[in-house]
């Protein structure tokens, strides 16, 4: 009795020692990832201290270092983004919502699922190399290229056929490359929300169509949301497919010719150019200084990679905005 | 678990009520979605898009002398050309705002893939055209011109305290890197020198550089010993070097310019006779004593795009001001002669 009751005590205090171990690995874990990002940006920014100014955002790239600025890269990034969102955002979503809210469980559907999983590890090169073939050359279907103009009265719209080494191709292959992440996470958010809900809508006479439009998509939203965004963080920092579609390294003006947010309302001819227009993006730029012969590009490069996470931060900022105003519209 | 259990049953009761619904509410975005197309149709033409490439507005280039210059010029291609490219580009447009000069950086293949295909103006390489991309150009009906615009030294370093080394022969070169080296320490390539290990240091396969340099130290475009640390980026190279005393590593001239103070240049000499040693300098370089490991850099342009005014014009602003531009960015300027005769193939 006695002797049983010392091996339990002993028992229990080598259970609570490996308990505290284990939580020491996990605090090891989770200090080694922080401790090295903290690095890394002490890192980038003292290297970029004196270097990110006002001067640096507002000017194209150079041949001297302290000239040199990153404009070109920040519109391109925009528009790439941007126009990414609007075509990545309702295809995902829908394709999303079909899968989860409509199709049956066949093998069909199965299929499909194990092939958006593979999908979403595919290198990026390889759409890279599909964007070039389909958008960029639209598989050599159009030798001496068109441009169709379509007149909207302030401005005109001028589509090349084929599109070319434009925004549009880029925006276009980074769709294909997140829309399977946006789908996959999709489809979670949907599945998150529980079936009583939805019987509950259908019971008090809502259409399918009515339940998801009124009540699943809004409890989903901010789970489908930082799917878009994990997403879309991605796709800002990808250069290989970019210089694959033939996104450029050089270039002295924006897409557009737009320059600062004012212009994006007061040149409508601008905005409706700017997809059309040849670019290059942050990534490529930083990518292309941190290879420079001459040491101080270092430094610029430094403050490059600060534009960028600015940018992402803006980004997912922005995101947890919209997120948290889903979350206080839903009353159950 | 997901979906709606029974729900075909209640769809058909609500469909109706619904329909009567949605069609007051929405009955009006046909009409309007009918009127808009409408009025888009109108004012929808279909036009030739210019050999430009980017340069969608199709603006007039055909300037006459004298006339202001517009136009986009494409540029593609190797990133070893790629400093002297922007250089020229960023001062050409200061003179010439409406051209707009773009380059981007593939790689001297990767550029040329576009090339062939009529989608680049010029190319920048770092090797000269090999025989299937000059296939590939007939294929496609485009004739190019082939116009040298500097001169790059592969610079063999080593580490500023190594005192034993000043000067290699192509021969021991060729020890060190051969597939089959057998050099591990200094004094398996000359028993004078220190029984210390030999670290390398040099670009990775995919470089323009790695397979010059094997090619003429070698014998063969791609030989090369697998065991040394190789990097695509050559600053990597440079910190490599300049942190280990029994270092040595190889890459382009543009970067040992920048990095004096930290690196060695060592001496070569082709065959086995170290005396005749030359070191890279821009002296040797544009001289042509710097050999074998001086290699030209190219442009290659397309013939169809030679004819608009504005590519001519920046081809001759790239022989002429280009000149001092490329030792500003770290390469060799050409020869008074080479010059002259690279401006004779262009007036062609």
């Amino acid at each position: 009795m006695n002797r049983s009751a010392v091996e339990t005590a002993e028992r229990l205090a080598s259970r609570h020692r490996k308990g505290r171990l284990f939580e020491w690995a996990c605090l090891g874990a989770t200090s080694l990832g922080v401790l090295v990002l903290v690095v890394l940006l002490v890192g980038v920014c003292v290297q970029a201290w004196g270097w990110l100014d006002g001067d640096f955002v507002s000017s194209y790239d150079s041949r001297h270092p302290r000239e040199a600025g990153i404009l070109a890269g920040i519109w391109g990034s925009f528009w790439l983004i941007g126009m990414t969102a609007i075509f990545s955002v309702p295809i995902g979503v829908g394709a999303a919502v079909y899968l989860e809210e409509y199709a049956d469980r066949s093998w069909l559907t199965r299929l499909i699922q194990v092939n958006l999983a593979n999908l979403a590890g595919v290198p990026s090169i390889v759409y890279g190399i599909l964007g070039l073939t389909v958008f960029v050359r639209m598989f050599g279907a159009f030798p001496d290229g068109k441009v169709i103009v379509v007149s909207l009265g302030i401005a005109s719209l001028k589509i090349p056929i084929p599109f070319g080494r434009t925004v549009l191709s880029g925006a276009l292959t980074l769709t294909l490359l997140i829309l399977p992440v946006v789908i996959v996470a999709a489809q979670e958010a949907l599945r998150a929300i529980p079936g009583s809900i939805r019987n509950a809508s259908i019971a008090l006479g809502a259409s399918r169509w009515q339940t998801i439009r009124l009540q699943v998509l809004p409890a989903a939203a901010p789970g489908i949301l930082t799917g878009i965004i994990l997403a879309l963080s991605r796709a800002i920092g990808e250069t290989a497919p970019l210089v694959m579609i033939g996104a450029l390294t050089y270039v002295a003006f924006t897409p557009g010719g737009i320059e600062t947010p004012i212009d994006v309302i007061r040149d409508p001819q601008g905005v409706l150019d700017a997809p059309y227009d040849t670019f290059t993006a942050l990534p490529i730029q930083i990518f292309n200084w941190v290879s420079r012969p001459k040491v101080e590009y270092q430094h610029v490069a430094a403050a490059g990679i600060l534009v960028l996470l600015i940018v992402l931060l803006v980004l997912n900022g922005t995101a947890i905005l919209i997120r948290h105003r889903y979350r206080k519209g839903i009353r159950w | 678990m997901r979906g709606f259990p029974g729900h075909s049953r209640v769809e058909r009761v609500v469909k109706p009520t619904e329909k009567g619904l949605e069609m007051t509410k929405w009955n009006r975005l046909p009409v309007m979605a009918t009127v808009m197309l409408c009025l888009v149709m109108v004012g929808c033409s279909v036009e030739d898009s210019g050999t430009d490439g980017g340069d969608v507005g199709g603006a007039g280039t055909d300037a006459t002398s004298g006339a202001a210059l517009s136009g986009t010029v494409m540029i593609d291609g190797s990133s070893t050309v790629f400093p002297i490219s922007q250089a020229c580009a960023e001062e050409f447009g200061k003179l010439h705002g409406d051209v707009k000069v773009v380059v981007g950086t593939s790689g001297t293949g990767g550029g040329f893939k576009k090339f062939v295909l009529g989608e680049t103006d010029i190319n920048d390489a770092s090797r000269p055209i090999k025989q299937q991309e000059i296939d590939a150009c007939q294929e496609n009906d485009i004739e190019f011109l082939e116009l040298t615009v500097a001169i790059d030294g592969l610079s063999v370093m080593v580490n500023p305290q190594n005192e034993f080394v000043s000067a290699l022969t192509t021969e021991q070169l060729k020890k060190i890197w051969a597939p089959d080296s057998t050099v591990e320490l200094w004094s398996d390539v000359d028993p004078a020198w220190p029984r210390k290990e030999i670290k390398l240091y040099g670009p990775d396969t995919d470089s323009g550089t790695f397979d010059y340099f094997t090619e003429v130290i070698c014998g063969e475009g791609g030989a090369s010993r697998s065991d040394y640390t190789p990097s695509t980026d050559d600053n990597v190279l440079v910190k490599g070097i300049a942190g280990d005393k029994y270092s040595l590593g190889y890459f382009g001239y543009a970067y040992y310019v920048e990095n004096k103070d930290k690196l060695k240049a060592v001496g070569i000499a082709e065959g086995s006779d170290a005396s005749r040693a030359v070191v890279p300098e821009a002296k040797s370089i544009e001289d042509g004593k710097y050999t074998p490991l001086s290699r030209p850099l190219f442009l290659y342009v397309n013939k169809a795009s030679l004819a608009k005014p504005h590519v001519k014009a920046f081809l001759e602003f790239y022989l002429r001001e280009g000149q001092k531009l490329v030792s500003e960015v770290g390469y060799v300027k050409l020869s008074a002669d080479a010059l002259a005769a690279t401006r004779a193939q262009l007036a062609k």
